[in-house]
């Protein structure tokens, strides 16, 4: 408990507050008349209002695309199925740039759908709720998927031989268990959407802003620091009013879990039932997910003297062309890689120990400590960017200018993906296993790695997943405090996107091209990380 | 209980191991710099925006004739960047910061950022880009903001393009022009100071309800306007855009020509000469800096010949020094803008938020 709370308090809440802090007080003392004077503004409540409904929105929206998927990853096998899982997770990584790139090209006018049917979507809410539900599908497959895929069926086959109805079966039985994984994710959804800046900054023209576009531009453009911290402070209500919801719903509904091997859950699809929802759901994900990125891959093969390698023979002569604008692509994949594994690391430890010192579940403080977890999630990279700025400069804390403080920043958004995902199944861990291990004589750690690591492994290892995959796409942050000689990819890529020229567009798509491939093989090696290779699903 | 506690246990040993194994690598970089750092500073610090760019021979020369070795900090685009060293006043990151430009000029002035000092070799600066006499800030580069179009279009449909900001709201060019968003985008700004600076503080708002009524098109930045909606540009044929002209940069043009594949013998892109705003960018000395001396030859060497030179094609800005030559890309492809608009830094930093605001409820809502 001692180690996040210093992280968090060190790393999060002293930057935070301070921003703040500087942005409301002034030598005759706090103003806080600004709130009224600020929200009383009707632009300001225009961006309240569409900030709220649209999050709403595309989690409803999410929740209906994604869940089927989260059924179909966790219960059925088919040939192909890890690397797939391994897609549906790039579009997280991919800086908002380059997917609005991708979107634009199928929305846009003359894009796809133009194109067959005449419709266009760009510049409207439309594209901005598709592109929400392409970034966090993923959440929603893995964090529910996870955990579906370790409760016994059985339990739902008992039900019906009681006599339940098939409906019946799953309401009473698999959905309160899974009530705590699908509240999770729409949690990180909502929140996700709620501080959305990219994708609504790209794909929502400028007439529609969120209240994280809004401190973004408050605070970097304007310099107005009152208006950003009363606008900081309004997400963080927002963001606090959202947990108290989610806490009091599944605290209702928690219970310690039968859980399996996932691989004694999996089974081909039998029946023209299951395979058409199979094939509904590979469809989806043909559509909304692989789609966009294969128009990424077109264009970066897409040369002028035909489709071709030219892009990407051009990034290899970069960084030798001189110029402390990029450097060699090889180069900056291995300054992602690095940030993305220290940011992994930090992010498992801080919160694989506050998930531990949660299960606990102990009084008021602990659950406060449970939504403060939560709110890096919800603040804008650029308040605690300018948070760092202020606070972290003396020694020894003067990381301004060193290269710790991006993988510290990644990580910040990351322990709350560790700590949701690794949650249910700790606290799903029945603890009679424990003691029945304990009575029959095994030591606390024998007991630990016996019972416990076998079904946490696997939450540690998705959650590892998140993590790494955050951190490897975490742009907003990254951009402010990254040293200029160790760029990380999707800062090369912004890079590249913001000159002319056919060279540099080419070059950039291939760049993405090359963070889509580096985080779907670091997905798929962490998979394999399992040491269990006869159990599991593949 | 315990398990748990151990659960923690070995991940936090992980981490650790972790994040020392990739410290490693980087640790060795960062030790060499920081022992020289320890007896006298010989290492110079530059903060600058996204867009800073030199060539590796070029900085290598400084170094080794200065013995400082130069380390660069680039922190977001020119807004935020500058915003952050109002926010480390007093205790800067760096000792140098470029990147502030002539919209910009007054909140950095303002917030007593910078030091005086008047560089060697200032008197080859053009005077008219001397905009500060305490010299805190030094002319480094300038730019002209301006609307491109596409070369092909016009040809094709038989009609010359635009030349001036009147030209943009005749019939013939409705419905083809998209701009940035001027609240998010600097070239946005841009161009609404150049219908300020042509048509007064009074008339701009006129303009603009013209604008808007032949069809402008607002997006939010300049990687939208023009990789995705310019039908000019390489990104923009990719993407189909279909606009045929665009608010960018007046070196986009040579800029296409360079980095075409292959190289085109003729831009495929031109300039509206008569629609410019003239963007100068300065550097100053930074107070507080931990490296003055240093700082000072740093600043020195921004406005020195050899910089000047290397700027065009690194940064495609023209140089602000009489003697400097425009290499060969930007003679033959790129425009003299004769008269860009010009607002008076002052005036900008007084109005900015309000015209801003101003131009937000007219044009995009």
């Amino acid at each position: 408990m001692a180690l996040p709370l210093v992280f968090f308090g060190l790393f999060f809440a002293y930057p935070v507050a301070a921003i703040v802090g500087r942005g409301l007080k002034t030598d005759e003392g706090w103003q806080f008349g600004r709130f009224a004077e600020v929200l009383s503004r009707p632009d300001i409540a225009d961006v309240l209002w569409f900030t709220t409904w649209q999050a709403f929105a595309s989690t409803l929206l999410t929740l209906l695309i994604a869940l089927p998927a989260a059924y179909v990853f966790a219960r059925f096998e088919f040939p192909g199925k890890q690397l797939l899982r391994a897609v549906v997770t790039v579009p997280f990584v991919l800086p908002t740039v380059v997917v609005g790139t991708a979107f634009l090209a199928l929305l846009g006018r003359g894009g796809l759908l133009d194109e067959l049917v005449g419709v266009r979507l760009d510049t409207t809410v439309w594209a901005i709720l598709l592109a929400h539900v392409f970034f966090n599908y993923a959440v929603v497959v893995r964090t529910v998927g996870g955990l579906w895929a370790q409760l016994d069926p059985r339990q739902e086959e008992a039900a019906r031989v009681l006599g339940a109805g098939r409906f019946t079966a799953w309401r009473r039985v698999t959905l309160p268990a899974l009530a705590p994984a699908v509240a999770a994710a729409s949690l990180m959804v909502f929140l996700f959407t709620f501080s959305s800046f990219g994708v609504v900054l790209i794909l929502g023209g400028p007439s529609y802003s969120t209240l994280e576009v809004e401190v973004y531009r408050q605070t970097a453009q304007l310099l107005d620091l009152p208006t950003a911290a009363v606008l900081t402070m309004v997400q963080f209500a927002a963001i606090g009013a959202i947990l108290a919801v989610h806490a009091w719903t599944v605290r209702k509904r928690e219970t310690a879990l039968r859980l399996v091997d996932p691989g004694r859950t999996t089974h081909r699809p039998r029946g023209w039932g299951q395979r058409t929802l199979l094939g509904g759901v590979l469809l989806t994900v043909a559509l909304l997910i692989v789609l966009p990125l294969g128009v990424l891959v077109e264009r970066s093969f897409d040369t002028p003297g035909g489709y071709g390698l030219g892009y990407y023979r051009a990034l290899q002569d970069a960084g030798a062309g001189g110029g402390t604008f990029l450097v060699a692509p090889l180069e900056a994949i291995w300054n992602s890689l690095q940030y993305a594994l220290a940011a992994t690391a930090i992010a498992l430890a801080v919160g694989g120990l506050a998930a531990a010192a949660l299960t606990r579940r102990g009084g008021r403080f602990v659950r406060g400590f449970d939504a403060l977890l939560m709110l890096p999630l919800g603040v804008s990279a650029v308040t605690v960017g300018f948070g760092f700025l202020i606070t972290l400069d003396e020694p020894p804390l003067d990381l301004r200018t060193s290269w710790i403080l991006v993988p510290l920043a990644q990580a910040l958004v990351g322990v709350p993906f560790v700590v949701r995902t690794m949650l249910p199944v700790l606290r799903a861990v029945d603890g009679r296993l424990r003691e029945a291990a304990a009575v029959l004589g095994a030591s606390p750690l024998r007991a630990w790695r016996e019972v416990d690591l076998p079904l946490v492994r696997r939450a540690l290892l998705i959650a590892a997943g998140f993590a790494f995959a955050v951190s490897l796409g975490e742009f907003g942050a990254t951009v402010f405090i990254a040293r200029a000689d160790r760029p990380t990819l999707p800062v090369a890529v912004a890079r590249l996107l913001g000159r002319a020229g056919e060279l540099n567009y080419g070059q950039a798509m291939a760049l993405s091209t090359i963070l889509m491939l580096v985080c779907a093989v670091s997905l798929l090696l962490l998979e394999r990380l399992r040491p269990d290779k006869t159990s599991g699903e593949f | 209980m315990s398990t748990t506690k151990k659960i923690a246990g070995v991940a936090l040993a992980a981490a650790l191991g972790v994040t020392t194994l990739s410290a490693c690598g980087d640790e060795s970089k960062d030790k060499t710099a920081g022992a020289s750092d320890a007896p006298k500073s010989t290492t110079v610090t530059l903060v600058s925006h996204d867009s800073f760019n030199v060539t590796d021979s070029v900085l290598k020369e400084f170094e080794q004739q200065s013995g400082y070795t130069v380390k660069v900090l680039k922190s977001g685009d020119a807004g935020a960047a500058l915003n952050q060293e109002i926010l480390t006043k007093g205790s800067p990151r760096g000792d140098v910061f470029f990147g502030v430009d002539n919209t910009l000029l007054s909140r950095a002035l303002d917030n007593g950022i910078f030091t005086p000092y008047e560089a060697k070799g200032l008197a080859d600066v053009k005077p008219e880009y001397v905009l500060d006499k305490e010299h805190r800030v030094t002319p480094i580069d300038s730019g002209d903001i301006c609307v491109n179009y596409d070369k092909a279009y016009f040809a094709e449909k038989k009609i010359a393009p635009p030349q001036t900001l009147d030209d943009l709201i005749k019939p013939e060019y409705k419905n083809l022009l998209v701009t940035e968003n001027a609240a998010t985008s600097s070239p946005g700004l841009g161009f609404l100071l150049a219908s300020v600076g042509k048509y007064g503080e009074d008339g701009w708002k006129d303009y603009w309800s013209k604008l808007k009524a032949n069809g402008v098109e607002v997006v939010d930045g300049w990687e939208q306007a023009y990789n995705e909606r310019f039908s000019g540009s390489a990104g923009g044929k990719k993407a189909k855009g279909d606009r045929p002209l665009v608010v960018s940069y007046a070196s986009s043009p040579p800029v296409e020509v360079l980095y075409g594949e292959p190289q085109p013998a003729e831009a495929p892109t031109g300039v509206s000469t008569g629609t410019c705003f003239r963007q100068i960018e300065f550097a100053g000395l930074l107070k507080g800096a931990k490296n003055e001396e240093g700082g000072k030859a740093l600043v020195d060497f921004l406005v020195s010949k050899k910089f000047q030179e290397d700027m065009p094609l690194q940064m495609f800005v023209n140089p602000v020094t009489k003697d400097a030559a425009l290499p060969e890309l930007f003679t033959k492809h790129g425009v003299v803008v004769e008269k860009p608009e010009n607002v008076a830094p002052e005036t900008i930093a007084k109005n900015r938020e309000q015209w801003v605001k101003a131009w937000t409820a007219l044009v995009v809502k």
